[in-house]
């Protein structure tokens, strides 16, 4: 007789595992705009079917509550209904034995004040306040530019890279830009997640673009000329394209550019090794193209040389602010003033000049954790820097950054240090930067935003030797000028409403960083898409941007499980000496399986009710 | 060209044709439900599913198009399976009272339900009520209701009026007025166009014969019923009869037959429509600068509807004719009751229309006089069907009778009122004759007869004045053109437009054919029957000259002004 045994997982054990997976893939894969009472409901159920059924509160009461949320949900609940819900749920909360029940109940009421009025609309109305539609095609709702993603993967699955790149433009002026370094929030949503996984619809989107640069393929013909006159300011991705929709558009634009270069954060703050300059005057070639009239070295002020907001006013129609985030943030600490501590800005700011600092064999400190705080910890890698240190005062796990971004740093050779706060910059004799002195952190408690607060560990300040120290600590926005000049500015940014209109400035619209603090090229393009179709408004228009190609049809095809594609990079040994890019291009028999993956929701789904994506805007 | 086998037929069909196109060209009929073609490709019932040989999956036949070497089984035990579920649950979801519904014997869905077979459900009934607005016209039926969206993607894209909308979410979805709205205090115009195409009986129109059967059985009541033209081409349809069965003379005669005391025929009061209405446009083209341009028709409630709520501004353009039907509302308390010797309150006044928006233009408080109306009820043509059939009418037994008189005589310029550029035609004819003193010849007018085309566009010379005319039917066409109007792109003089595509013969309360449009059909109909008639312009109806010079004096007379014609911006008709 044994007395013990080993515990070994049995099939039916397996394979819920598998179904477990299943699901999570699944529920990544909701798409957006759904009803979020509804979908807290089905949570809830899984919940239940957790429940071990000892205790009361969570036995019970959680079943009680999923009649209560049908209740809503069929339009028999009423205000009581609701009181009930609220009641019941912080009561399992405050006597559930264990997390199954307490948890359970948390969701519910985090859910129930976030969208409370989801849960009213269901009991006055009886009818639910979202509406499908938004989200029939996850890929397009989440691209902030609506960019028809299907369309152009079907073009790129068929060779038709052309057509890919003329597709793309319609709603997005930058597709090299975006093949190579958006952030693809495409892919959060992708429904083949259910299958497998995304489709790398980036990689799909730089295969076009690989092999049908922009400045290869014409643009459209612009419209009739107008007679309408728009200043742009800023040449960055936001400015750029609304100058380019409005070319189209017949209206011709002038963009005024402080910078010696076009390209805005794409090439003052994105180093070459990830967007090579090569490839981003393709995108802005073809943008000029279209006849934009461009100043550059112009910044809009009232100093010397400078052009004010209010000439610009008396000799436009209308004007575009898309002034991007290129100011500084001081970390705020003592020393911070020493020479060799220097900004993220003014880093990437000089690169993007082709003036490279001499970081050969100095000990680089990065202190930040965004996707910035990565950029320039890998070019001062490339840089020929001794050793290059991050210090950060979260966990890696933490860290805005992608995290194919911080991987590809560490694997370059950075040392990532985690948990260190700055606390001071030492400088020696002639105030030179010799080391950052930093304060041991550890993880605590987890604040409204969901993220982990560090706390002040009970250990000594720790020394970090340093010639450079880089703060990547975020970007603000110059706003003085147009703050002066009448312009509203809100909590540091340029405020302006969802059509990029200013509310109180007739014919003056703003938009990208300047507006919503830092943020991605994506966002940066959609906000110059919709200021071109709101201005053209303005103007007395209704121009239509459309693009003429045909998407081929869909090969019958059973869709089985299929691995994702990923890219291909050069070997971190060899790239890290190197500013050249490192990311290859798929190749053809890459990107016509990827491409085969795509599922086609703009075919299958809600979306075939309004035919598919949108053909124009 | 694309090669396909479907059930071992070969079949050789253009690139770009779906299996279910290919399948109807070579006599295999796939079973549908959702799908309207052009409208609405959805593949929403997947009911029309099909096997490919060598796939796992079954595909819908409506939106797979061909392709080379496929060889597809519209019938194999997996489609069977499948087909056969999806009809299931659908009526898992349907009231399924076929013995009390308006759709009986003409349901696609009971019709699939019967094809099939299935006499018993393996699901759960489970059915939703939602509480409707039972005095509006047009009525929704939840109960009933199979989320095919055809009515959304009709109401939006013939109509441009996006009364429904897709609501709720997961699986509550359905169908429900755009806003969560009253329909009452929606946009919606009447037309009927969701009615029509809808394959079960979600939506119909308000059922007002029990009323005429009460009013019928009051001896003291005088009833006077007209009959519009369109409804003499499609009435005889649910009775199973041949077009050559179902004539003017046996309409006239079952009517008798029920007990109305007068039938006479809305043609008339079409051709009284011309003869204001060519007169007001006369008096526009005189006088140019004080009027809006150009003048539209007025005769169609569906459109008033519309553009009083979507294009308020375009209001002023419309001509202040009343539509036939009112007008002959308005003669028959008022000449009529004279000549007969009645008090306008004896007599109840019923219209039978191809038209749902009909029934709410009677009840609109500016149509009549002294409180009372101009049309006491009106009904649909598949109203009178069924009227018809309630009576037991053997209509091969019938005799052919002839309209009463004096409001029975018309002209074939009245009777094609219910043809899209019918109206223009008439009141073209009348207007040569007003200027060159001559009848136009038989062909003049031909070239604004609307067909495929989306605008029929004609410039007709009248005196060596040139009259720009623009005919447009559907509502969708009717706001692209208000738009280009207002942008200056087009300049017309006079327009006409009917909101049902192909005009009152494709109306919204004719009878309903899953599938088929059946406008231009009835409307050549009525161009035969203009051709019979020995009459074709309206200024020539002699009954029509009787009211003149006996009662109103002459067209836009005070009293003409007073019965005749309707301010549609003082009055914002349309709007309550």
């Amino acid at each position: 007789m044994s007395r013990l045994s080993l515990e070994t997982p049995d099939r039916i054990q397996e394979t819920v595992e598998g179904l477990y997976e299943d699901l999570r893939r699944h529920v990544l894969a909701t798409p957006p705009g759904l009803c979020p009472v509804d979908l807290q409901l089905s949570f809830l159920k899984v919940c239940q079917a957790q429940t071990c059924g000892k205790c009361v509160p969570c036995r019970v009461g959680l079943k009680q509550l999923e009649k209560l949320l049908t209740d809503v949900l069929e339009g028999r609940g009423n205000k009581e209904t609701l009181a009930t819900i609220e009641k019941t749920a912080h009561n399992i909360m405050d006597s559930a034995d264990c997390a199954i029940g307490y948890e359970a109940a948390h969701m519910l009421l985090v859910g129930y004040e976030s969208f409370k009025e989801d849960y009213e609309s269901h009991i006055n109305g009886g009818i639910c306040c979202r509406h499908q539609g938004k989200g029939a095609i996850p890929c397009v709702a989440m691209c902030p530019a609506h960019v028809d993603i299907p369309g152009y993967i079907t073009l790129v699955g068929a060779g038709r890279y052309a057509d890919a790149a003329r597709l793309i433009r319609k709603d997005n002026p930058f597709p090299t830009a975006c093949g190579l370094i958006c952030e693809h929030p495409c892919e959060v949503r992708c429904r083949r997640q259910m299958l497998d996984a995304p489709i790398n619809i980036r990689g799909l989107k730089r295969m076009a673009m690989d092999n049908a640069p922009a400045n290869t393929v014409p643009v459209p013909e612009n419209a009739p000329d107008t007679g309408k006159r728009v200043a742009i300011v800023g040449g960055g991705p936001g400015g750029l394209t609304a100058a380019y929709y409005l070319q189209l558009m017949g209206h011709q634009t002038v963009v005024y550019e402080a910078k010696a270069k076009l390209g805005g954060m794409l090439r003052y703050g994105i180093p070459n090794y990830r967007f090579p300059r090569v490839r981003l005057q393709e995108d802005i070639d073809a943008i000029l193209a279209t006849g934009v009239e461009v100043h550059l070295n112009t910044k809009i002020g009232d100093g010397a040389g400078e052009i004010s907001l209010a000439q610009l006013k008396a000799d436009f129609d209308a004007i575009f602010i898309a002034i991007g985030a290129h100011q500084d943030k001081k970390v705020g600490i003592e020393g911070e003033d020493a020479e060799g501590v220097i900004s993220a800005v003014q880093m990437l700011r000089e690169i993007g000049d082709d003036k490279l600092p001499d970081f050969k064999d100095k000990n680089v400190v990065i202190i930040g954790g965004g996707n910035v705080a990565m950029d320039c910890t890998r070019t001062s890698i490339r840089l020929g820097a001794k050793k290059v240190t991050i210090a950060y005062r979260r966990r890696q796990d933490d860290m805005t950054a992608l995290p194919e971004e911080i991987e590809g740093a560490i694997a370059e050779g950075a040392e990532l240090y985690g948990l260190k706060s700055p606390h001071s910059v030492e400088k020696d004799a002639e105030g030179k930067v010799t080391a950052l002195w930093v304060e041991p952190q550890i993880i605590g408690p987890i604040d409204a935003w969901g993220r982990a607060r560090p706390i002040r560990a009970d250990l000594p300040l720790e020394r970090i030797p340093a010639d450079i120290i880089v703060v990547a600590i975020g970007q603000g926005i110059e706003f003085k000028h147009f703050e002066d000049s009448g312009i509203k500015i809100k909590r540091g940014n340029i405020d302006a409403l969802k059509t990029g209109a200013l509310a109180d400035e007739e014919g003056i619209f703003a938009g990208g960083d300047c507006v919503t603090g830092p943020a991605t090229v994506i966002k940066a393009i959609a906000a110059g898409k919709v200021a071109a179709s709101n201005i053209d408004e303005y103007l007395g228009y209704h121009h239509e941007i459309t693009c003429d190609v045909e998407i081929p049809d869909l090969p019958l095809n059973d869709q089985k499980p299929c691995g994702r594609i990923t890219m291909h990079e050069v070997e971190a040994g060899v790239r890290k000496h190197t500013l050249e890019p490192f990311e290859c291009s798929m190749t053809r028999q890459e990107a016509c399986q990827e491409a085969s993956r795509c599922l086609r929701c703009d075919k299958f789904g809600f979306a075939t009710l309004r035919g598919g994506c949108q053909r124009k805007w | 060209m694309v090669n396909l086998t479907i059930d071992g037929k070969k079949v050789q069909v253009p690139t770009g044709t779906t299996i279910m196109e290919a399948a109807d060209s070579i006599g295999i009929h796939i079973p549908r439900l959702c799908y309207l073609k052009g409208i609405n490709e959805i593949s929403a019932c997947k009911t029309c599913v099909v096997e490919i040989q060598g796939k796992e999956k079954v595909v819908t036949a409506c939106s797979t198009p061909v392709a080379e070497d496929i060889v597809v089984y519209t019938n194999s035990p997996k489609v069977r399976s499948v087909r056969r579920m999806n009809v299931e649950l659908l009526l898992s979801q349907h009231d399924c009272l076929c013995a009390t519904c308006v759709r009986s014997g003409n349901c696609s869905l009971q019709t699939l339900a019967n094809d099939l077979g299935i006499f018993e459900l393996p699901y759960e009934r489970e059915v939703v009520d939602i509480p409707w607005n039972m005095d509006f016209p047009l009525i929704r039926d939840s109960k009933k209701c199979i989320k095919c969206m055809r009515c959304v993607q009709i109401c939006d894209k013939v109509q441009d009026l996006q009364i429904w909308d897709v609501i709720n979410t997961s699986t509550r979805t359905t169908i429900g007025v755009t806003g969560n709205i009253d329909i009452a205090k929606s946009n919606c115009s009447l037309c009927g166009q969701c009615i029509t195409h809808c394959p079960v009986s979600a939506l119909r129109a308000r059922n007002d014969v029990p009323k005429v059967f009460d009013i019928l059985a009051q001896p003291e009541k005088v009833t006077v019923v007209q009959v519009a033209p369109a409804v003499r081409t499609a009435w005889g349809d649910f009775l199973g009869l041949k077009p050559e069965e179902f004539t003017e003379g046996k309409m006239v005669a079952a009517l008798k037959a029920m007990g109305f005391d007068y039938v006479f025929d809305t043609s008339f009061s079409a051709d009284m429509t011309i003869m204001e209405e060519a007169s007001e446009l006369l008096e526009r083209l005189h006088e140019p600068d004080k009027h809006a341009w150009p003048m539209f028709t007025s005769c169609c409630p569906g459109w008033v509807s519309y553009v009083t709520k979507k294009y308020p501004q375009f209001v002023k353009n419309l001509s202040t004719t009343k539509s036939p039907q009112q007008i002959f509302g308005a003669i028959t308390k008022s000449y009529f009751a004279q000549a007969k010797g009645l008090n306008p309150e004896e007599i109840f006044s019923i219209s039978i229309m191809p038209c749902v928006s009909k029934k709410r233009e009677a009840a609109l408080p500016t149509m009549g006089r002294d409180g009372i109306q101009d049309v006491d009820l009106v009904l649909t043509t598949r109203e009178f069907a069924r009227m018809v059939r309630a009576e037991h009418l053997n209509i091969a037994t019938l005799p052919e009778m002839e309209f009463d008189n004096p409001l029975g005589q018309s002209t074939g310029a009245g009777v094609i009122f219910g043809a899209t550029g019918g109206v223009m035609e008439a009141a073209l004819r009348t207007a040569y004759h007003a200027l060159t003193g001559e009848e136009a010849p038989a062909e003049a007018f031909l070239p604004v007869r609307g067909n495929d085309q989306e605008r029929k566009v004609q410039e007709i010379t009248l005196q060596g004045q040139t009259v720009r005319t623009c005919t447009v039917s559907g509502l969708a066409n009717a706001g692209r053109l208000l738009e280009d109007i207002q942008a200056g792109r087009v300049h017309y003089d006079f327009v006409e437009i009917m909101a049902c595509p192909g005009g009152c013969v494709g109306g919204g309360g004719q009878p309903i054919h899953d599938g088929q449009e059946l406008a231009t059909k009835r409307g050549q109909e009525l161009y035969r029957l203009d051709l019979a008639r020995p009459l074709h312009q309206s200024h020539n109806n002699l009954d029509v000259q009787a009211v003149y010079t006996n009662y109103l004096t002459k067209p836009l007379s005070p009293l003409a002004e007073e019965l005749l014609h309707t301010d549609h911006v003082k009055e914002r008709n349309y709007l309550d």
